[in-house]
C-alpha cells in the first residue's frame, strides 16, 4: 500500500464522537486490544485525521501515526502500535528467506508462509480471507509486516501457492518513514 | 513486554513494548542488515546499544569466522552481513570457487594435451634452422628461452611469427637434440608432450 514515499496532506482534528467511533472500531477489530485501548487513545487526547495518497486515512496521535485505513477496509494498526503491542493481533510467519522481498514490497507469497521457517495458525485457529494480520519473521523479534489476507489461512496451507498480503503496511516502507509535524 | 497484561486487569502502568529502532536506518536493529546503510547502523548500534549489538551480532561473527577459514577475502567484506546474506554471500563465493577451479582443471588439461615442437628445418643443403613452437601453453617466456638459446648453442637464436600468427623460437642450425633435452630438463615439460619433427623433404639430399 505505501511501496512509495508518502507525504501527508491536510491534517485535521478528529470530533470527539468521531474519535468515540475510533476507539470502538479499532477494539471490535482487535478485541485484546481493549485493555490499551486508554493507552493507545487516551480519551481526552486529541486524534488527528491525515490524508494519504490512494484514499487512505491516516489516525495520528500527538505526531505518532497510530492506526490507518483505505476506504472502508478495517482499520489497520501502524506497526510502531504492533510492536508496542505484539500479543494483541493474529499473527503468522514467515520464513527468512521471505523477509527481504517483503522488506522490498512485493506481494507476501504463500509458500514464505507454508515453508519450515514459516508459521501458521492450528487448524483449531484458522484465519480468514479479509482478516487482518501481523506477519513475524524467523529468527526476528519484531513484526515486519501487517496487512489484509486475500487468502484464509486453510486455503494457503492446501494451495501453497498464490498472493497473501499484497497491501499491507512493512517495515521501511512510505508510512513508516512519513514524518508528521 | 505485553505478554502479561491481560484483559481482566487493565493496569494503569504503561504497557507498551519499548522497542529500540535503530537511528541511522529507524528499522527495528535486527532488520539493518535489509537496508543499504548496514555498515553505519553496526556501527550505531555498538556505540548505542553494545549488549543488543553483541547478541545480535555474535551470530554473525562465529559464521564470520568459519568462513575465514575458507576464504579471507571474501570474509573481509562479511562482517556486517546478516546470516542470510551470508549464506547467499557463501553459495555465491562457492560459486566462484567452483567455477576457478573448473578453470584450473581446465588449464592443467590443456596444459597436459599442449605439445612443444621441434622441428628440424633443412633451409640449405645441410643447413639447418630448429623451430620450436607451442612453449607458451608451458609457461615459458620466448623471448627468455630465445636468449638463453642463442648463449648456449652459440647462434642466431629470435621470437619469430609463424604464418597462423604464433610466435616460435627459431635457432640457427639443428639443435633439435639438445633442444629437446633443455626443454624436458629445464622447461620441465613431460617428454609425452615433446615431439621432434624431421622436416623430411629435403632429407637424404
Ligand atoms: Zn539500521
Amino acid at each position: 500500500m505505501f511501496k512509495k514515499d508518502i507525504s501527508a496532506g491536510a491534517k485535521s482534528k478528529v470530533k470527539s464522537s468521531a474519535q468515540r467511533a475510533i476507539r470502538t472500531k479499532v477494539v471490535e477489530t482487535y478485541p485484546l486490544l481493549a485493555p490499551h485501548i486508554d493507552e493507545i487513545i487516551p480519551k481526552k487526547s486529541q486524534l488527528d485525521l491525515l490524508k494519504l495518497p490512494d484514499r487512505v486515512s491516516l489516525y495520528a496521535l500527538d505526531n505518532e501515526p497510530l492506526f490507518w485505513q483505505h476506504m472502508d477496509d478495517p482499520i489497520i494498526p501502524h506497526l510502531r502500535v504492533v510492536h508496542a503491542f505484539p500479543t494483541c493481533f493474529s499473527r503468522i510467519g514467515i520464513d527468512r528467506g521471505a523477509i527481504r522481498f517483503v522488506l522490498s514490497g512485493a506481494t507476501l507469497m504463500a509458500p514464505g508462509l507454508t515453508s519450515k521457517g514459516g508459521r501458521l495458525p492450528e487448524s483449531d485457529a484458522e484465519l480468514q480471507e479479509g482478516e487482518v494480520v501481523v506477519i513475524e519473521a524467523e529468527g526476528k523479534e519484531e513484526a515486519c509486516l501487517v496487512g489484509q489476507l486475500k487468502m484464509g489461512t486453510k486455503e494457503i496451507k492446501e494451495k501453497n501457492k498464490g498472493a497473501v498480503i499484497d497491501s499491507g503496511h512493512y517495515l521501511g516502507d512510505g508510512l513508516w518513514k512519513l514524518t508528521i509535524d | 513486554m505485553a505478554e502479561n497484561s491481560s484483559a481482566e486487569t487493565p493496569s494503569t502502568e504503561p504497557q507498551a513494548r519499548k522497542v529500540t529502532y535503530c537511528g541511522v536506518c529507524t528499522l527495528p536493529p535486527e532488520y539493518c542488515e535489509f537496508g543499504g546503510t548496514a555498515k553505519k547502523c553496526k556501527e550505531w548500534l555498538e556505540n548505542e546499544y553494545p549488549d543488543m549489538h553483541e547478541r545480535l551480532y555474535s551470530e554473525v561473527i562465529i559464521s564470520h569466522i568459519l568462513i575465514l577459514h575458507r576464504t579471507a577475502a571474501v570474509a573481509a567484506t562479511l562482517s556486517t552481513l546478516s546470516i542470510d546474506a551470508q549464506k547467499r554471500a557463501q553459495k555465491d563465493s562457492a560459486k566462484k570457487e567452483a567455477k576457478a577451479a573448473q578453470q584450473e582443471k581446465r588449464a592443467a588439461e590443456d596444459k597436459a594435451a599442449a605439445k612443444v615442437l621441434i622441428k628440424r628445418v633443412e633451409r640449405n643443403k645441410r643447413k639447418y634452422v630448429t623451430a620450436v613452437s607451442g612453449l607458451e601453453a608451458h609457461g615459458l617466456d620466448l623471448k627468455k628461452v630465445a636468449k638463453e638459446w642463442g648463449k648456449k648453442f652459440a647462434t642466431g637464436s629470435s621470437v619469430t611469427k609463424t604464418a597462423s600468427g604464433s610466435e616460435e623460437v627459431v635457432v640457427q642450425g639443428d639443435n633439435s637434440d639438445e633442444i629437446y633435452d633443455w626443454v624436458a630438463d629445464v622447461g620441465n615439460v613431460p617428454e609425452d608432450n615433446i615431439e621432434l619433427i624431421e622436416d623430411k623433404k629435403k632429407k637424404g639430399g
